[in-house]
């Protein structure tokens, strides 16, 4: 019991600092460029380019809409603070520190899922203000806490491996990456119109399954049960975290 | 203290945690340092050679971060961080980012965020390179103070007066293996051949006739004077008296010297 207590103790000790650390990020890299450019305006940009001049419903274009600011905000500034922190020897700081590498990377997390959660209550307000009407408000809410989450543990997964201390290069890869993943995902045209390979590839992102859940929340109809959707959000999380901190714990020592 | 790439830096940031080592064990105050990492580091505080406060955070914000990250309190941390920015004149400028501090600056401000936690020890990678003289002054003064207020301190350096002014004892590494760790003192006088006579004559000396002296290892001109290496003084100086009387030859000055710290270090360096 005592062994527990103490145990308990040191991770919820540890998770505070995760959140110093989240609140440090927050601090330092929202307000950088290229978060600014990938995160807001280049999907802003994205979705224009393909909504003007279509004559689509609204319902049918705020979950992409959603989907897609959620992915690209809470991915935004994730790849690129390892490589930041490692330039300006500020990793070395933290790991110096008493805190795991864990709890480095779940405060970079923390901070991604804020970011992303906070940015994506934008285009739900945008939606009302069209007029568009959320068939289950709740499950959207929880869905954006989930994605966004997910989203962000794919962050940290895109700056693990290869080992660079170059944030344009990891912002690159990521790009190249992220944008495919936009087009496989049902944002731009429901998962239930895409082809027959369309629909196995959106399979591998964890936005198909975002971008469902939103059009459930809206429409009231989704391609994939809403709990499934959910399953496999969590999913996709927990093997994001696990995977991207293994592959840190393994090469972060090349970085310093 | 080392030459470059004697692996001073790679020491102290194995110690603290930074890098892995790839073989042997280390311990501070009873903690090994791979096992037991996390109670290791929360005893310590370190001041990197490379200065690492967050350039875009306020120097108040880089001192809470860092009392966050090693627990503690909220109230603690204010009513420390203030005392020390006061106690290192920075105080003015908590809310300036520290992009816009000057090296001295940024100096003061990783030692500060070395103290927020009360260490028990103090890692600092050669804490007064690139400071100006009166900088470099008041560090040491601040480092000697906190030393006598019951800190251990590890540092590194590469200046020899720095390491004898401040340090109880002192390794000399080179090619990441100790050539020597001893007090300064002990350091200065177990150095056979080290010690020094220098002397000036009334007449110009052949340096090679005075490098024959029996027990001189090295004659070096130096000045208007002349400085035999030795290995014994006594010995050497009635030899040196007797040469004078011989060539017929005033002595203008005679002094016997111990090795510098630098001596010491050149010649441990070189045989290591």
């Amino acid at each position: 019991m005592v062994t527990f207590s103490m145990e308990s103790n040191l991770y919820l000790e540890q998770f505070k600092r995760s959140i110093a650390i989240a609140k440090k990020n927050i601090r330092i890299y929202y307000s950088k460029g290229p978060v600014v450019i990938f995160g807001i305006i280049t999907p802003l940009f994205l979705f224009l380019s393909f909504y003007i001049g279509r004559n689509m419903p609204a319902e049918t274009l705020v979950p992409g809409l959603i989907g897609m600011t959620a992915f690209f905000t809470a991915t935004s500034v994730g790849p690129a603070i390892v490589p930041w922190e490692a330039r300006a020897k500020t990793l070395e700081r933290l790991i110096s520190s008493p805190i795991s590498i864990w709890t480095i990377f779940l405060g970079d997390v923390l901070s991604s899922f804020l970011f992303g959660a906070v940015v994506s209550i934008f285009p739900v307000i945008f939606g009302v203000l069209i007029g568009v009407k959320m068939v289950s408000p709740l499950i959207l809410g929880f869905g954006i806490v989930l994605a966004t989450f997910c989203f962000a543990s794919f962050s940290i997964l895109l700056s693990a491996y290869p080992p660079t201390n170059s944030p344009a290069s990891v912002m690159m890869l990521s790009s190249m990456v992220k944008f495919p993943l936009v087009f496989i995902s049902g944002i731009f045209i429901p998962i239930e119109d895409l082809p027959a390979w369309g629909r196995t590839v959106s399979l591998i992102s964890p936005l198909t399954y975002f971008t469902d859940l939103a059009r459930y929340s809206i429409q009231g109809r989704s391609f994939y049960p809403f709990e499934l959707d959910f399953i496999l959000l969590v999913a996709f999380a927990v093997i994001f975290l696990v995977v991207a901190i293994k592959i840190h714990e393994r090469t972060i020592q090349k970085r310093l | 203290m080392g030459p470059n790439a004697a692996g001073k830096t790679t020491t102290i940031r194995m110690l603290t945690g930074v890098i892995k080592p790839d073989e042997g064990t280390a311990s501070i105050l009873s903690y090994d340092i791979l096992r037991e990492g996390l109670k290791t580091k929360q005893l310590m505080g370190i001041v990197p050679e490379m200065a690492n406060a967050y350039v875009d955070l306020s120097a108040w914000n880089n001192l809470m971060l860092v009392g966050e990250l090693y627990g503690v309190s909220k109230l603690q941390r204010q009513e420390r961080a203030s005392k020390l920015l006061k106690e290192f004149k920075l105080y003015e400028r908590r809310k300036h980012l520290v992009r816009g501090f000057s090296r001295g600056m940024k100096q003061k401000l990783l030692l500060c965020m070395a103290l927020i936690n009360e260490p028990k020890i103090l890692f600092l990678d050669e804490p007064t390179s690139g400071l100006d003289v009166g900088s470099q002054r008041l560090m040491r003064d601040m480092i000697r103070e906190l030393n006598r207020n019951g800190i251990t301190i590890f540092l590194t350096t590469h200046n020899m007066e720095e390491a004898n002014q401040l340090c109880d004892r002192i390794a000399i590494i080179n090619h990441g293996k100790i050539a020597a760790i001893d007090n300064p003192e002990k350091l200065r006088l177990r150095s056979s051949g080290l010690q020094s006579i220098e002397v000036s004559f009334d007449k110009a000396v052949s340096i090679e006739e005075l490098s024959k002296i029996r027990g001189v290892s090295e004659a070096k001109k130096t000045g208007d004077k002349i400085r035999l290496y030795v290995d014994e003084t006594s010995d050497v100086l009635d030899k040196l008296i007797d040469f004078a009387r011989l060539k017929r030859l005033k002595i203008i000055s005679l002094n016997t010297l111990a090795p510098t710290l630098e001596d010491v270090f050149l010649k441990l360096v070189k045989e290591s």
